[in-house]
């Protein structure tokens, strides 16, 4: 596909495929993924949409209503990827037959539960198998829609309702799973990892080329959850811009396996301007929990290391 | 023209399939249901159906494949076993929820503990309560017969529901028999093409499958579900019928055998009922009155007709190949018993545990049955509990 151009005004102005309607929360980066990434199909373009089980299908397809402007299938929590693949192999059959004439895009969406944990295998499958559609994964690192419980997502030391910060206990002592990797493993043509930041060119273009290449792809959006993470609604965007500018979230894309860092801070900022926004890791913060930050902060670092290796920075 | 031919019942059902010419097939290899994908791929290699075929990772991913590509206007099909089936426990509820008219051929074998690939109907059985119509076969003819009445059930506008075609593993699947086919064109005329009326890809609407559904709605999404399961009844029979004039053999509930005057009755499915007819035939030239009662639709349960066809009997042996450890026996003597009680036929009744895991059942052993049938009409004998036939002692 050719260069994506950016036009703010016209993405802004065309017709929303996320519907106002929905039960999401306020501050939901959850929501903010799906509204986005759907802006970037072209208009007239049709479209069906998958969900896992999960606070956003609970929330937008809450029978009599849909939220979706589009076809939209929800069956389970771990199956979004092969039940996407079916919908997918469908078009392919029915096209061939001549019973489909429009074109048709294939997008599905997946919490972390749903994505790194119980849907890996789905998912694993269906990338493999080459289907042309695109798995977005919106991160919000827990278990959210049954009450803040841990995932292979969650970042160390968060406090979550499997994980609870405890006099013996400093949160999660394992480090995060990092998905994005797997996925470009699989060798599929498009991998990208993205959040919201500015006026959201960074989540089009990799929307957009995610949706337009054929085959395979795999967006990984950092989005973040008010009640899991402990902060204010109009927080949310200074909780992403200092993901970024920490280095814990790096923007990057897998273009056919090649690695492209997207974005690199002129000054990386110290991992305690993430930390420090968020309830979930208010324990960090004691005096004699300084250290575990000092852990977290050499994991960062360790990881954006390696990903500049892989970007051969 | 009829084909006369022989061929095992695993390529039965391909032949069936391959005149059917499904739009989608995902499937993932089990014994001893794996012929089946085997089959259909090699057709698609060879160009002889038009079939998109999906070698999904798992049976839980292929019936996620069935209902993605089912919801999205697709004549869809899966072949599965034993763990595959159980595997794909959740979303099998999921497909019949949805209303969507998938068809799985389910190729019998029994759940493992211990790891067994034999003939038994604990994985079907299992799935009795899924929402899914279910059609079992005696042989290769009767899996080829109901496989292309199943999508005529499945997605009538009355249904609209999912259809088991089941087989007994090994038993079934894989022996060689005698086998009459239909050529293709009448098949492809009596099938039909599939014209959904709302899918996914419809161009003219956008649809949604799959909502969470409060309280308030959920209980009559359950209700209707079950309105279409009890109406499948009726269609069941006019498929059949119109099967009938297609090809000469006829279908029902169940098939009767010398049950007319028979005093006593075995009432079983699957291939059992080869060597329950060779029984018979030795009973009645004994003079002993012994008939069978084989069951074809268990889902939905035709238990009127079934107690009403053993009204008369003096006793009556209900076989099950599948084990519900409720210790009061299997699944098709407890409901058949539910049944005739709420029928008041006042039969003696047993319920007899056979051929797990692919236990081997002779002639001498149904004879023995029937003896024991004579003996609790005459002389009043009673089992402690369900007698499992054939066991080690």
């Amino acid at each position: 596909m050719g260069e994506t151009t950016f036009n703010f005004k016209e993405i802004q102005g065309r017709e929303e495929r996320l519907v106002p309607g929905h039960r999401m929360c306020a501050g939901c980066g959850g929501t903010i993924a799906v509204r986005n990434v759907l802006k970037a199909l072209h208009p007239g373009d049709k479209a069906v949409i998958g969900n896992a089980t999960g606070c956003l299908e609970v929330s937008s397809y809450t029978y009599p209503y849909s939220s979706y402007e589009d076809s939209y299938i929800h069956s389970a929590f771990e199956n979004a990827g092969a039940t996407l693949s079916g919908v997918e192999t469908a078009y392919k059959a029915l096209k061939k037959k001549g019973k489909v004439g429009a074109e048709y895009k294939f997008i599905t969406f997946g919490g972390d539960g749903g994505t790194y944990d119980i849907g890996l295998q789905s998912l694993s499958g269906a990338m493999e198998r080459g289907h042309d559609m695109v798995y977005v994964c919106y991160d919000n690192g827990a278990y959210m829609n049954t009450g803040i419980q841990r995932s292979s997502a969650t970042p160390s030391f968060a406090d979550t309702t499997t994980t609870p910060a405890g006099k013996y206990s400093v949160g999660k002592t394992q480090t995060r799973k990092d998905l994005a990797t797997i996925m470009a493993a699989h060798n599929i043509p498009y991998v990208a990892q993205t959040t919201y930041i500015g006026n959201m060119k960074d989540l089009y273009v990799k929307a957009e080329k995610a949706i337009y290449t054929p085959g395979g792809a795999f967006l990984n959006i950092m989005a973040p959850c008010p009640r899991g993470w402990r902060y204010e609604a109009p927080d949310l965007v200074d909780i992403c811009k200092s993901a970024v500018e920490t280095c814990y979230w790096p923007l990057f894309e897998v273009i056919d396996g090649k690695w492209i860092l997207n974005y690199e801070p002129r000054k990386k900022l110290p991992i305690e301007d993430f930390l420090k926004r968020q309830g979930r890791f208010k324990h960090l913060f004691k005096p004699e929990n300084e250290h575990y930050i000092a852990e977290f902060q050499q994991e960062v670092d360790r990881r954006w290391e390696e990903l500049k290796l892989r970007c051969e920075m | 023209m009829a084909i006369r031919t022989r061929m095992s019942g695993n390529e039965a059902l391909a032949e069936a399939i391959r005149q059917i010419n499904p739009d989608v097939m995902p499937a993932f290899p089990i014994t001893p249901s794996t012929e089946i994908p085997q089959f259909v791929s090699t057709m698609v290699a060879n160009g002889e159906v038009d079939t998109e075929f999906i070698p999904v990772e798992s049976e839980h991913s292929s019936m996620s494949a069935a209902i993605g590509a089912s919801a999205a206007g697709a004549r869809t099909l899966t072949a599965t076993s034993s763990a595959g089936l159980a595997y794909m426990w959740e979303v099998v509820y999921v497909a019949a929820s949805s209303r969507l008219p998938i068809v799985m051929a389910v190729v019998n074998r029994g759940l493992t503990g211990p790891l067994n690939i034999n003939a038994e109907h604990s994985d079907s059985m299992g799935a009795r309560d899924s929402g899914w119509i279910q059609i079992y076969a005696e042989n290769n003819q009767e899996a080829y017969d109901n496989m292309l009445q199943a999508y005529r059930i499945a997605e009538h506008e009355q249904v609209h529901l999912p259809v088991m075609i089941c087989q007994d593993g090994f038993i079934t699947s894989h022996a060689v028999e005698n086998i009459s086919l239909l050529e293709d064109e009448p098949v492809k005329k009596f099938v039909g093409e599939y014209e959904p009326q709302h899918y996914l890809l419809k161009e003219e609407e956008a649809m949604a499958v799959g909502p969470y559904a409060v309280s308030n709605y959920c209980m009559e999404a359950k209700k209707a579900q079950a309105e279409a399961m009890i109406r499948s009844k009726q269609v069941i029979l006019d498929v059949a019928k119109d099967y009938e004039q297609l090809s000469g053999r006829s279908y029902g509930f169940y098939e009767g055998y010398r049950l007319e005057d028979a005093d006593y009755a075995v009432v079983a499915i699957g291939s059992v009922c080869g060597t329950t007819k060779d029984a018979i035939d030795r009973l009645r030239e004994k003079g002993v009155k012994a008939g069978l009662l084989k069951v074809r639709v268990f889902r939905p349960f035709p238990g009127e007709e079934f107690a009403e066809a053993l009204r008369g009997c003096k006793a009556v042996a209900i076989m099950d190949r599948a084990e519900s450890y409720s210790g009061q026996g299997g699944p098709l003597g407890a409901e058949l018993m539910a049944a005739m009680y709420r029928a008041k036929v006042q039969a003696e009744a047993v319920n007899i545990m056979y051929g797990l895991s692919g236990r081997d059942v002779r002639v001498e052993d149904i004879e023995k049955v029937y003896a024991d049938l004579q003996d609790m009409a005459e002389n009043g004998k009673t089992f402690a509990q369900y007698p499992y036939l054939g066991l080690r002692e």
